[in-house]
């Protein structure tokens, strides 16, 4: 195989630069992608990648520089015109139509017809010949939204592919996928580009960009870190590229509190709900981290539900500072004191369009009711402490919290709770989808959190991080709680293993 | 396949329940007579719910029907009788300042980002505030070609007439079912009520579509208004009020979800039938006041509306 270098040049970018009031999102950027080449595009939450994207595939104007595809100057209208370029884009959340019909999702705007009238069945045809190609074989008529999300996502791919076969930009495709369908994913990114289409790949994980790409470009703040070969870049090297700072390789390591003992503050005895998670015993004590851990769909976001009381508890009895309590929505959660952040931030956390202020004040305003509103000036005194204090990074409170990165949108779901002073303290996925930056200081402020005396229950898909800071691991598998894992048993290796035992 | 059918399924077992109801209690249903003047008492209902249709699959909604046709109605019997214009030119005419009314509002609605709900009801108040410009009396319409047009029937046997006005309407299901579903106008309409946001994505020309639609529910209100002028042979200006609710009622019957993106034209001939059925038994009745027919109505949307509530909870809980 000839170096990347040495192949034709399929797009070139100089000088991007595009800014936004108060921000400058990207300043000067160069960024070149070969014929036949996967290029991983990285970078923090904030650096620019989504911008770039944007800029390219004509959702914003640029304000400066050079885009050229081919060799010619390019200036996409909108993500058609994009598309009618030879620029395909496929998101994380698969932009197509679930109440369409496979085979229209592929070809709508170009249907076969004739005298007006579409050939649906040549379009099904047609359609079936395309995935075949992708390995897959599905009944086209069928509507989109009645497959998985791997299979949408390739249905997009071949979508995209099909429809200008140049460049292919792929917008974080796998962070909603099971390891067999990233493999799966990664065998068809490998075929296209054999086939000579430039893949731009953006992604947070990093095992998955040494596993595929060629060469990597990083962003930060908007500007151009360096673009390398990933075969001579040594993964220290990458991460201290993204971060601008060496990471030190203990940041990941807390020193584990000393042994927690005492009463537990909240506790569930054969606590469960038909069809949603196995009956079950769970304990959590003031000052302890408890993880949970298992694969995507093993019980764990059902656990944190049922605690908070998003779902009602059939059987079991919970219990706060041994007195049995009733939890049977989250305003009783709450009341015992409880705090929750979601898994999906953007449709079950945030208010977008409302501040920083009113994001962090909502639920102790909701506590307090709405006939007694927070005078101002308190409001902004908590928002205030708490951007300060959880280092919250927007020139002030009143920005649509919509604006913000996603690391800095998820202190600001931890300040709502931790404005309300909670006992108990469920995150789910606290770090998922943040940048590796944004990433340390949430694990620092788990573990600030614990030391300050709350009890955490903390659920995440990375093993590595949730043996690092949790004093006991409860591992899931098919919605029932196998074993609880504690001490020297909290590792990596330990979990993994529980999670593929039979 | 067939989950995506049931709602339009549903809504025929309740039209061939409701049917067989009206046939065992009052066996003259059974004749071609009652069965064309249902066609033909619901064709104004049945066209301008075509137009509808396309609307709330779209994802909108067209609160300017009801007043197009009081709009139409009204310009027809000035036109022909105080001006002396040719009916037929009359007709043209009507039909194409309905259109170019709709597509305005398609444009408002797509250039600033407005709900349809908001431009609609606006041109609403606009159309029927035009009628009272034109006149405030009920102006009768005598033009000869009037009683030709209402004359022109094919008899069915048994002694019923497919009117040449129930002819239309099944015409203009006819064209809409061949627009919805095999071309791409269509499929772009499905994609707007997909998602707005990935059909644009996805290079559905969104703004081209959303004034076409539109255009054609104007379009098709006045091609309304002409037949519901056959009715009355006259133009009032308070003439079809609230048409728009009982056309939204039967589009929603016949299965179109109203967040857009699911349903069917065929669904919405069978709830403009549905309602013409209880509104025939009520009349076979006789003792019941017609109010009862709004009251089934209601009942009806209300029992449909759940149902689709739990049919896409269940399409949910099954992926």
């Amino acid at each position: 195989m000839q170096p990347a270098t040495e192949r034709a040049q399929l797009l070139e970018i100089r000088g991007l630069t595009k800014g936004f009031p108060g921000v400058q999102a990207l300043d000067h950027v160069d960024f070149t992608l070969h014929a036949g080449e996967i290029h991983g595009l990285l970078g923090e939450n904030g650096a620019g990648k989504s911008t770039l994207i944007k800029v390219l595939t004509g959702v914003f104007r640029r304000d400066a520089g050079t885009i050229r595809l081919d060799a010619q100057e390019i200036a996409a209208r909108d993500p058609a015109d994009a598309l009618s370029l030879g620029i395909g884009t496929v998101y994380q959340e698969v932009n197509l139509l679930p109440n369409l019909s496979v085979a229209e999702n592929l070809f709508i705007g170009r249907q076969p017809h004739r005298f007006g009238l579409v050939r649906t069945g040549e379009m099904r045809r047609r359609a079936s010949d395309l995935l075949a190609g992708y390995g897959l074989d599905i009944d086209v008529a069928d509507p989109l939204g009645s497959f998985s999300v791997a299979v949408q996502q390739i249905i997009a791919i071949a979508r995209a592919v099909d429809l200008s076969a140049k460049v292919l930009i792929l917008d974080e495709p796998t962070a909603s996928l099971d390891a067999q369908e990233v493999e799966t994913l990664f065998g068809i990114l490998q075929r296209l580009k054999s086939r000579g289409i430039g893949i731009v790949f953006v992604t947070h994980f990093l095992d998955q960009v040494y596993a595929l790409c060629d060469r990597i470009t990083v962003l930060r703040n908007g500007r151009l870190v360096g673009s390398r070969p990933i075969v001579d870049l040594p993964r220290i090297e990458l991460v201290s590229m993204m971060l601008g700072r060496e990471l030190a390789a203990e940041a990941l390591h807390r020193n584990h509190c000393t042994a927690v003992t005492g009463e537990p503050l909240v506790a569930f005895k054969a606590y469960g709900k038909k069809r949603l998670v196995e009956p079950f015993d769970l304990a959590v004590r003031s000052g302890e981290v408890v993880g949970l851990a298992g694969l995507l769909g093993s019980g764990r976001t059902e656990t944190a539900k049922l605690i908070f009381g998003i779902e009602r508890a059939d059987s079991g009895q919970a219990f706060v500072d041994g007195k049995p309590v009733r939890i049977a929505s989250p305003r009783d959660a709450a009341r015992l004191r409880f705090g929750f952040t979601p898994e999906d931030r953007k449709t079950e956390g945030i208010v977008a369009e409302l501040s920083i202020r009113e994001n962090i004040i909502l639920a102790l305003q909701a506590q307090r009711g709405w006939l007694q509103p927070l005078p101002r000036s308190k409001q902004d005194e908590i928002a205030n402490r708490f951007i300060k204090l959880l280092d919250i990074r927007t020139p002030d409170a009143e920005k649509p919290i919509g604006l913000l990165s996603g690391g800095n949108q998820q202190k600001a779901l931890l300040a709502r709770w931790l404005a309300t002073e909670p006992r108990f303290l469920i995150l789910d996925e606290p770090t998922r989808g943040i940048d590796v930056g944004a990433h340390a200081e949430i694990i620092r402020l788990i573990e600030r959190l614990c030391e300050d005396g709350l009890a955490l229950l903390v659920i995440s898909s990375e093993l590595e991080e949730i043996a690092s800071y949790s004093d006991r691991v409860v591992v899931l598998r098919d919605r029932q709680h196998v074993r609880e894992l504690s001490g020297s048993d909290v590792s990596a290796d330990t979990i993994m293993t529980t999670i593929a035992s039979h | 396949m067939t989950r995506r059918h049931l709602p339009v399924l549903i809504t025929l077992a309740v039209f061939i329940v409701g049917y067989l109801i009206c046939l065992a209690q009052f066996p003259s249903f059974a004749s071609t007579r009652v069965i064309g003047n249902l066609l033909t008492d619901n064709a104004f209902l049945g066209i301008v719910a075509v137009g509808m249709t396309f609307v709330i699959l779209s994802g909108g909604i067209d609160l300017s029907v009801g007043s197009v046709i009081a709009f139409t109605g009204v310009f027809l019997a000035v036109a022909i009788e105080r001006y002396g214009l040719n009916p037929y030119l009359a007709f043209l005419l009507v039909l194409g300042i309905a259109a170019l009314f709709g597509a305005g509002m398609g444009l408002l609605i797509h250039t600033f980002q407005i709900p349809a709900f908001i431009v609609t009801l606006a041109g609403m108040f606009l159309a029927r505030g035009l009628c009272f410009v034109l006149t405030t009396d009920s102006i009768p319409i005598n033009a000869p070609a009037y009683g030709q047009i209402t004359d022109i029937a094919v008899s069915l046997p048994g002694g019923g007439r497919l009117t040449f006005i129930a002819m239309i309407m099944l015409a203009t299901f006819g064209a809409g079912i061949v627009l919805a579903h095999y071309t791409r106008f269509g499929a772009n309409v499905y994609a707007l009520g997909g998602n707005r946001a990935s059909a644009e994505l996805m290079g559905v020309p969104v703004g081209k579509t959303t004034i076409r639609i539109y255009m054609l529910s104007s379009f098709l209100a006045a091609l309304a208004g002409i037949v519901f002028s056959f009715y009355t042979s006259a133009g009032y200006s308070l003439a079809a009020t609230g048409v728009e609710l009982d056309t939204i009622a039967a589009v929603v019957i016949g299965g179109t979800l109203l967040t857009g993106g699911y349903g069917t034209i065929i669904g919405t001939l069978v709830g403009v039938l549905i309602q013409g059925l209880i509104q025939t038994y009520i009349t076979f009745e006789g003792t019941l006041s017609s109010w009862w027919t709004k009251i089934a109505i209601g009942a009806l949307l209300f029992a449909f509306i759940v149902l689709q509530r739990g049919l896409s909870a269940a399409s949910l809980r099954a992926r």
